[in-house]
């Protein structure tokens, strides 16, 4: 260390701004403190299980959802087109509230779960509320 | 091409490829999701107190402040407050406007020659983008908090809805994201377009510049393009934090190119320019009111010299100096 042995000067002010520096980067640290990591558990309902395969399989489900009901939303809005054929060639009505909902209808159990986790708050369920409300 | 450049541009390309390799290719996801971001934390931590304590016991005996307005001297001249400070209150506010205004850069002006005359030309745009990217960057910095924090702290949920307010997009654009890389890339432009700003950048200013610039494209990437596992990421990040770390399933390498690009950002941290975080409140040129002219301050390792004083002078000489004819204060 340079001036090594040399005293702190403005030895108050000096350490009060270090406690500050480390209570503000060890944040993550203390505010968690005993507290468990692990990831919520995802409860699928009975009709989801006898499906047994989603729109597409489950890792890109789990990954990137949220961008294919926005590509969704935007050909059923834009194009008047509801059919979405997926890679096994199967076709399903591009429909968060009639296909997704329709299986995963336990919200509180599998949607907010992640999404809780993660602190994500999409703007979907404004409209799309907890089971599917809208005319098929 | 210029080395100065070229060499930080390698230096992070390099990294990103280890981070890659190792975590995809090599398998040594313990190593790149575990160790070394513990390994980063640490040496950030313990680096920035060492440089401090080594910076607050460097002594200061004399004022040296940046004048930047008129000095407090007779009454009946109008001072600048803070400019200039001259009480601890008037530091205070020159620290905060400093601190959280970047004060300083505001008043920086560009001259230029124009025929036979020497122009002053108004020149903010660094400090525009220097505050863009700094608070951007501090967004982004608690905005990750949602992956350290569980549940989420409400001011993180807030700044989420603030920063994602154009709901473009699904997941929502974050403004803060793209301000960041935007600042960041103008940054580094400027450096590298400007022959003046060119000349004098080291790579110990590209560096940072390339290894910001590559997190921010990294996040960027993972959030709206190739797609992380999200649940997962936060079981990696939340068991670090709890100190019951896991490498879980269906993290990508993008991931831990992302997080290794942060830990070496962080270990470099302490031992470069960026440690200006911690510098900016320990400058004496800053952080002192200019009161030279109303208090003396002495400098404390003034070694003390032995003086031999008129009078004293007078009393070995005064007999001598009377029989020559010179004057002599005390009568003989």
């Amino acid at each position: 260390m340079p001036n090594k042995g040399q005293k702190l000067y403005d030895k108050d002010k000096v350490i009060a701004g270090l406690v500050i520096f480390v209570i503000l980067a060890t944040f993550p640290f203390w505010f968690n403190l005993g507290k468990a990591a692990s990831a919520p558990e995802l409860e699928l309902t009975e009709k989801a299980k006898a499906a047994e395969k989603c729109v597409r399989d489950t890792q890109y489900m789990r990954d990137e959802h949220m961008q294919l009901l926005d590509e969704w939303r935007d050909t059923v809005v834009r194009d008047a087109k509801r059919i979405y054929v997926n890679e096994r060639n199967v076709g399903y009505d591009m429909s968060l509230s009639n296909t997704c909902l329709d299986c995963h209808s336990n919200k509180a159990e599998f949607c907010d779960r992640c999404h809780d986790y993660t602190s994500v708050n999409p703007y979907c369920w404004d409209c799309h509320i907890d089971n599917p409300k809208e005319a098929k | 091409m210029n080395v100065k450049y070229m060499f930080s541009l390698v230096a992070v390309l390099l990294l990103i490829l280890l981070a890659y390799a190792g975590a995809e290719a090599a398998g040594m996801k313990t190593f790149f999701g575990i160790f070394i971001p513990y390994l980063a934390v640490a040496v950030f931590l313990i680096g920035f107190i060492w440089k401090v304590v080594g910076w607050a016991r460097s002594p200061v005996p004399f004022r040296i402040p940046t004048t930047c307005g008129q000095q407090k001297s007779l009454p009946w001249m109008k001072y600048s407050y803070t400019d200039c400070p001259y009480t601890k209150t008037g530091v205070v506010l020159r620290m905060i406007l400093e601190v959280t205004l970047f004060r300083s850069l505001f008043r920086n002006i560009k001259f230029e020659q124009h025929g036979d005359r020497l122009v002053y030309r108004w020149e903010k745009w660094l400090w525009v983008a220097a505050l863009l990217f700094h608070y951007a960057f501090l967004v982004t910095v608690i905005r990750h908090l949602r992956f350290f924090a569980e549940p989420t702290p409400f001011f993180v949920q807030w700044l989420e809805g603030l920063d994602g307010f154009m709901q473009i997009g699904l997941p929502g654009l974050f403004l803060s994201g793209v301000v960041l890389a935007a600042a960041a890339i103008y940054l580094l432009l400027r450096r590298m377009l400007m022959s003046e700003m060119r000349y004098i950048s080291l790579p110990s200013d590209y560096f940072p510049l390339f290894l910001i610039i590559a997190i921010a494209v990294s996040g960027i990437m993972m959030r709206y393009f190739t797609k992380v596992d999200v649940v997962a990421v936060k079981e990696l990040t939340l068991g670090l934090v709890t100190f019951g770390p896991t490498i879980p399933e269906g993290v990508g390498g993008l991931f831990y190119v992302h997080m290794f690009l942060v830990s070496v950002l962080l270990i470099y941290f302490p031992f470069s320019k960026l440690m200006h975080l911690g510098g900016v409140f320990m400058s004496p040129t800053r952080n002192l009111p200019n009161n030279s002219r109303a208090v003396r301050h002495v400098n404390p390792w003034n070694y003390p010299v032995k003086v031999h004083t008129y009078e004293e002078y007078e009393d070995e000489f005064r007999e001598k100096m009377i029989e020559a004819g010179l004057p002599v204060e005390k009568g003989a």
